[in-house]
C-alpha cells in the first residue's frame, strides 16, 4: 500500500483504484451486452406468449414466468456461489472478471426481461392490429413494428439494468473479480480506510451518473411521441 | 365482393359467454360504399373485423372476392389482408416512423418493390392526400385530420380493392370529418374502391354511403339504400339514431294547432320546386310549418317538412303533393 498523493487520501493506492475501475467497467460491459442478448429475446417471448397476445401460449408463458421469478428472487450473493459449477463449465473458471460475468448475466437478464415485457405492453395495441391488417407476419410484427415502437422503453430498461449491474459488481469480489465495489468493501469497510471508501464510492457515483445520462440521452433521441 | 353469411361471434367473458354477432347476413357489391351504423356495443367493430379476419367468426362464412376466407392458410390470409386496406379511429400509425415511412410500411412488409420504388410510391400517395410537404415529419407532429389522411394513404399503399373504415372519423372534429369523408368519396369514385365503414353517426352515413345496415345487439334490424332508410326509417333503433344525429325534423310536431299534421318528404329536384305555395292557393288550405329541413344525402337533395293543415280541401292538397312526387305521411297527434 504505497501512500501516493496527499495525506488526505493516505491509504489510497491510485494504481489499484485504476485497476479496480477497469475491472468494474469490464464486468459491466461484458455482462450488460450478454444481459441484453439473453434478456431481450426472453422479454419478447414473455410478452408474445402472454394472454391475449400474438402467440398466446398460457403454458409456455407460465413456465417462463416462474423461471424468471425464481431467478429474480435468489439474492445475488447466493446466486454467485450457487452458480460456481455452471460458471466453470461456461467460462473455464469461477474466478476473476470472467468468473463474475455468468452470475451477473443470470442475475440481471430476468430482471431486464421483465422490464422489456412491460415496455412492449406499452406499445399501442392498435399499432399491432394495424400491422396485422396489412398482412404482416408475426416475425415482421415483432421486428418491424413492436421493437421499433418500444425502443425508447427498452433503452430505459437497459439503463436501469446497467445501474443495477453496477451494484451487483460490488458483490463480485466474493469470487475474486475485483472492481471498485470490492475495494470499497475490503479496504474501506473491513479495514476502516474511510478515504478508500470515499474515493471508490465517489467513482461509482460518477459511473452511475454517466450511465443514467447516456441512457436518458438515448431515450430522448429515439422518442417521437 | 364481400359476403357475410349467417355470421355468429361469441366471446368468452369471465364465466359466461357474450354474443357479439348473432346471425349477420350482408352482401357488399363491388364499388359501393356500405355503411354499418349502430350504438356502441352493437357489434360493429367485431363485424368489420370479420371481413379481414382480424377476428374469426364463431360460425358462418366470410367470402371476399369469391374466396372463402376461412379456407386460407396463414400466407393466403396475409395475401388477402394486403388486398384490403384498413383505417382506424385512433389512426394506429407507427410513432417511431416518419409519415413517408408509415405509408411505405405495407409495401416494405410486402417486400415486392425496390427501396426507391417504395419511397416514390409512398410520396405519390402522400401527394394524393395533400400531405407531400409533411413526408419527413413524425405522426406526433401532425393534427388528427392529417394523421387520418396518412392512415388513408397507408391503407391504399398496396392498391387494395376494398377499404375498411373502423370509426375513422369518430376522433375528429366536424370540419376534419368532412374533409376525410370527402376524400373517401373521391377515392370511391376515382379508384372504384369498395368501402365498408362502421360508425355511430348518421351524418357519416348520410354523407358518403350508398347503402346502410343498422345493427342492434348483434343483428341487422334494417338495411337498404341510404335515402330510403334515412327518410322513412322503419325500426325504432334507426329512428333513434337519426334523432341523435339531429337529423329529425318533427321536433315541434307536438305543439298546439288545429287541423291535420302531415310530413312531406321531397327527393331530388322536387326539393326546389315551389309546390307548397301553389298547392295551398289552389286548394284553399292554410298551413303552419312545425318543423323541417333541406339537406343532401350524398348528392341527392331532399327536404322534409312537417305541416299542420287547416281549412280548405286538405285531401285534394295531399293528393296534389303525391302527384308531384312528394311522399306524404299523416302523423297522429
Amino acid at each position: 500500500m504505497s501512500a501516493a498523493g496527499s495525506a488526505l487520501f493516505a491509504n489510497v493506492d491510485w494504481a489499484e483504484i485504476g485497476r479496480a475501475g477497469v475491472d468494474t467497467l469490464a464486468m459491466l460491459g461484458g455482462s450488460l451486452v450478454l444481459t441484453v442478448a439473453v434478456g431481450l429475446p426472453l422479454g419478447v417471448l414473455l410478452f408474445l406468449t402472454g394472454r391475449g397476445q400474438l402467440l398466446a401460449q398460457p403454458l409456455a408463458h407460465g413456465l417462463l414466468s416462474v423461471l424468471v421469478n425464481v431467478l429474480r428472487s435468489v439474492p445475488f450473493i447466493i446466486l454467485l456461489i450457487v452458480m460456481i459449477p455452471v460458471t466453470v463449465v461456461l467460462v473455464g473458471t469461477s474466478l476473476g472478471v470472467p468468473g463474475a460475468i455468468p452470475p451477473l448475466v443470470v442475475g440481471a437478464a430476468p430482471f431486464f426481461a421483465r422490464l422489456v415485457e412491460s415496455a412492449l405492453r406499452e406499445v399501442d395495441r392498435g399499432v399491432i392490429e394495424a400491422a396485422q391488417a396489412m398482412g404482416a407476419s408475426p416475425r415482421q410484427i415483432v421486428f418491424d413494428a413492436l421493437l421499433p415502437e418500444a425502443t425508447p422503453g427498452i433503452l430505459a430498461a437497459a439503463t436501469v439494468t446497467a445501474i443495477a449491474l453496477v451494484s451487483y459488481t460490488a458483490m463480485a469480489g466474493v469470487v475474486g473479480a475485483g472492481g471498485l465495489g470490492d475495494l470499497a468493501v475490503r479496504f474501506g469497510y473491513q479495514r476502516f480506510q474511510t478515504d478508500v471508501m470515499v474515493v471508490t464510492v465517489a467513482l461509482l457515483l460518477v459511473l452511475v451518473q454517466v450511465l443514467q445520462m447516456i441512457g436518458d440521452r438515448a431515450v430522448a433521441h429515439f422518442s417521437r411521441r | 365482393m364481400i359476403e357475410l353469411s349467417d355470421i355468429h361471434k361469441t366471446y368468452r367473458a369471465g364465466s359466461g359467454e357474450v354474443a357479439a354477432l348473432r346471425g349477420i347476413d350482408l352482401r357488399v357489391a363491388a364499388g359501393e360504399v356500405f355503411g354499418v351504423i349502430g350504438q356502441s356495443g352493437a357489434g360493429k367493430s367485431s363485424l368489420i373485423r370479420m371481413i379481414n379476419l382480424l377476428e374469426r367468426p364463431t360460425a358462418g362464412r366470410v367470402t371476399v372476392d369469391g374466396v372463402d376466407a376461412a379456407s386460407l392458410d396463414a400466407a393466403g390470409l396475409r395475401g388477402l389482408r394486403r388486398r384490403i386496406g384498413m383505417i382506424f379511429q385512433h389512426f394506429n400509425l407507427l410513432s417511431s416512423k416518419t409519415v413517408v415511412e408509415n405509408v411505405a410500411f405495407p409495401l416494405q412488409l410486402e417486400g415486392r418493390l425496390a427501396r426507391e420504388d417504395i419511397r416514390a410510391r409512398a410520396l405519390a400517395l402522400l401527394d394524393r392526400v395533400d400531405l407531400a410537404d409533411q413526408a419527413d415529419k413524425y405522426p406526433a407532429q401532425l393534427s388528427g385530420g392529417q394523421k387520418q389522411r396518412v392512415g388513408v394513404a397507408r391503407a391504399l399503399a398496396c392498391e387494395p380493392k376494398i377499404l375498411l373504415c373502423d370509426e375513422a372519423t369518430s376522433a375528429l372534429d366536424p370540419e376534419t370529418t368532412r374533409q376525410v369523408l370527402r376524400l373517401l368519396r373521391e377515392l370511391n369514385g376515382e379508384l372504384g374502391l369498395t368501402i365498408v365503414l362502421i360508425t355511430h353517426e348518421m351524418d357519416v352515413i348520410r354523407r358518403v354511403c350508398d347503402r346502410v345496415a343498422v345493427l342492434e345487439a348483434g343483428r341487422v334490424v334494417e338495411q337498404g339504400v341510404v335515402a330510403d332508410v334515412f327518410l322513412s326509417p322503419r325500426h325504432a333503433t334507426t329512428r333513434r339514431l337519426i334523432e341523435e344525429g339531429g337529423d329529425a325534423d318533427d321536433a315541434g310536431a307536438g305543439g298546439p294547432g288545429a287541423g291535420r299534421t302531415v310530413r312531406l318528404t321531397y327527393r331530388g329536384e322536387t326539393t326546389y320546386a315551389p309546390l307548397l305555395g301553389r298547392i295551398a292557393r289552389e286548394t284553399g288550405v292554410d298551413y303552419s310549418i312545425l318543423g323541417g329541413r333541406v339537406a343532401h344525402i350524398r348528392d341527392l337533395p331532399y327536404g322534409q317538412l312537417t305541416l299542420a293543415l287547416v281549412g280548405g280541401d286538405v285531401d285534394a292538397a295531399l293528393a296534389q303533393f303525391a302527384a308531384a312526387g312528394v311522399a306524404v305521411e299523416e302523423i297522429d297527434r
